[in-house]
């Protein structure tokens, strides 16, 4: 019965992970339904919240007719899919940015002392159902922009629309993942991580002619969050790729969203390896 | 007064332990600035003049909201969670027998934590924006020293609005919702997504009437000199009789507040 290979050790401590995840987010869910007013008001809250993005877009529109060459659904399409994408992202891992936190205070150790995978226990603390708001917000605006962008549907971009956002929330929640483990070294960087973060999906929303070269190339090369949507989505829209990239690029997203996750998951191995306890 | 100033300068040298979280906090502004402002140059270069802006006063616009965005609270994380909290827990009840006035307490603390971080967190966005656009700063020191009273007086009512929304514990118990909407509001009226000036019509005049323009546009308008002496004069006023209301309300609501006290004491 015990296949001891390490493929299979590596699927057994997946399902474990995926186990306590499971268990710790339903818990805080419930704990967190008790209360339904104030639940209702942060995830409208949230909702409202990432709604400014848009707004400003909105404000910006009602100066012009066209940012960059692209007209509102166009860029509503950008923005839908990078804030549906990090939203997805934000609502299953957006806790581990705690880290920090948890490292500072020294209640990281009781959750190395339990039998279940430290990022699952990490990524589920508090998990916080509020955050749902944001993929609601980008969703609906991602509806509008489907609806009123004129896109030449065909097989291949209607598959890609939805495998971007999961591809997009794979490469977040790396950028998320590798952002923890480097607070296990500077404890009190949480903020650079909202750069990558909060940032990214900001610069997602616009069309990346807006950007200098070099930025562009930056989330293309170094930080690949062009994957998210950018490259896909001019894909879908039928707009040539920044820097001059074939067409077919934004069809890597899968692949560069499993290789950043695998980067990810050696930085996090590595800085759990290298955490040591405050004692305190 | 010694006693606010030990409160002030004892809240400054809190803020500025966290050396890292100052460097992290920054390169975040300065990540924000560049996007910001890349999307005002595409902005700006279809509208040239949008808001009485030439293109360099805009994307400087950018680099000073990012400068005064921790000092001014715009999105929390000021004093207003910490006072919330004793309030929920009822600690409040300690603070109130002390010697010392609430709110002038409060104030203090507050003004040595934006006074940190104007100098810690505002130069430097400034300088980087500096290095990747053509900012239009003036030259001329008193146009600089007329920039940091306008500043100041935008600080103030930045504080007297979240010392209200902080009272709002004691009827809410729960702060966080408050607080929240709070950032809303002031995230979308202080002209931190887009200038107050480009603000189409009427929703725009609404804009520049309420007090969250003290704490950004103003500002930024004597520092870019676009409304002249007078005007300087003009925004001085207006941010002083908004911090004097706010102020006022927030000793009424404090009075109010007070005479509560007893439920969470026990």
């Amino acid at each position: 019965m015990a296949d001891g290979s390490p493929r299979a050790l590596a699927w057994r401590q997946l399902c474990d992970g995926v186990r306590a995840y499971r268990l710790i987010a339903v818990m805080g869910i419930r704990s967190q339904l008790t209360y339904r007013v104030s639940f209702a008001v942060t995830a409208f809250g949230n909702f409202a919240a990432t709604a400014f993005d848009f707004v400003t877009i909105l404000l910006m529109f009602t100066q012009v007719d066209a940012l960059g060459g692209f007209s509102l659904p166009e860029v509503a399409f950008l923005y839908g899919t990078s804030a549906t994408a990090f939203g997805l992202c934000d609502l299953v891992m957006g806790s581990v940015d705690r880290v920090g936190a948890r490292v500072r205070d020294g209640t990281l150790d009781v959750l190395l002392l339990r039998p279940a995978p430290v990022l699952a226990q990490v990524a589920a603390d508090r998990f916080s159902l509020r955050r749902v708001g944001r993929v609601v917000q980008g969703g609906a605006v991602l509806g509008y922009a489907l609806g009123a962008a004129d896109i030449d549907w065909d097989v291949a971009r209607v598959v890609l629309v939805p495998v971007m956002l999961v591809c997009g929330g794979l490469i977040f929640a790396a950028v998320f993942v590798a952002g923890a483990a480097f607070q296990f070294w500077a404890q009190d960087a949480a903020e650079v991580q909202s750069a990558f973060t909060y940032g990214g999906t900001a610069l997602l929303q616009y069309p990346p002619g807006l950007f200098a070269k070099d930025l562009v190339r930056g989330v293309v090369f170094v930080v690949p969050l062009a994957f998210v949507n950018w490259l896909p989505a001019l894909y879908v829209l039928g707009r040539p790729l920044p820097l001059g990239m074939p067409d077919w690029v934004g069809f890597l997203a899968p692949a560069v969203g499993a290789a950043c996750c695998a980067v990810a998951g050696l930085a996090w191995r590595k800085g759990v390896r290298a955490y040591r306890s405050t004692g305190s | 007064m010694r006693l606010y100033v030990l409160v002030a300068t004892g809240s400054l040298r809190r803020y500025a332990t966290y050396r890292v979280a100052t460097v992290a906090g920054l390169f975040t502004n300065i990540v924000f600035g560049l996007i910001i402002a890349y999307t005002y140059v595409a902005l700006w270069h279809l509208r040239p003049h949008l808001g009485g802006y030439t293109l360099p006063q805009a994307v400087t616009y950018v680099w000073i909201g990012q400068g005064l965005l921790a000092a001014t609270a715009i999105m929390g994380g000021g004093f207003e969670d910490e006072l919330a909290e004793r309030i929920r827990t009822g600690d409040i009840a300690i603070d109130l027998y002390r010697p010392a006035d609430l709110q002038l307490w409060w104030l203090a603390q507050d003004l040595g934590r934006a006074l940190y971080q104007v100098a810690a967190r505002g130069v430097v966005p400034l300088f980087a924006g500096a290095f990747f656009f053509d900012l239009a700063l003036p030259v001329n020191p008193l146009v600089w020293a007329a920039f940091l009273l306008a500043v100041l007086l935008g600080l103030v009512v930045s504080f007297a609005i979240r010392y209200l929304v902080a009272l709002a514990a004691f009827w809410l118990l729960d702060g966080k919702g408050a607080a929240q909407v709070a950032g809303l509001a002031a995230t979308f009226w202080s002209g931190m997504l887009l200038p107050l000036n480009a603000f189409p019509g009427l929703l725009g005049e609404i804009a520049r009437a309420l007090p969250w323009s003290s704490m950004l546009q103003l500002p930024a308008d004597v520092l870019l000199g676009t409304r002249g002496g007078w005007g300087t004069l003009g925004a001085y006023a207006f941010q002083a009789g908004w911090a004097a209301a706010l102020l006022a309300l927030g000793r009424l609501l404090q009075a109010a507040a007070t005479r509560r006290v007893v439920v969470q004491g026990g």
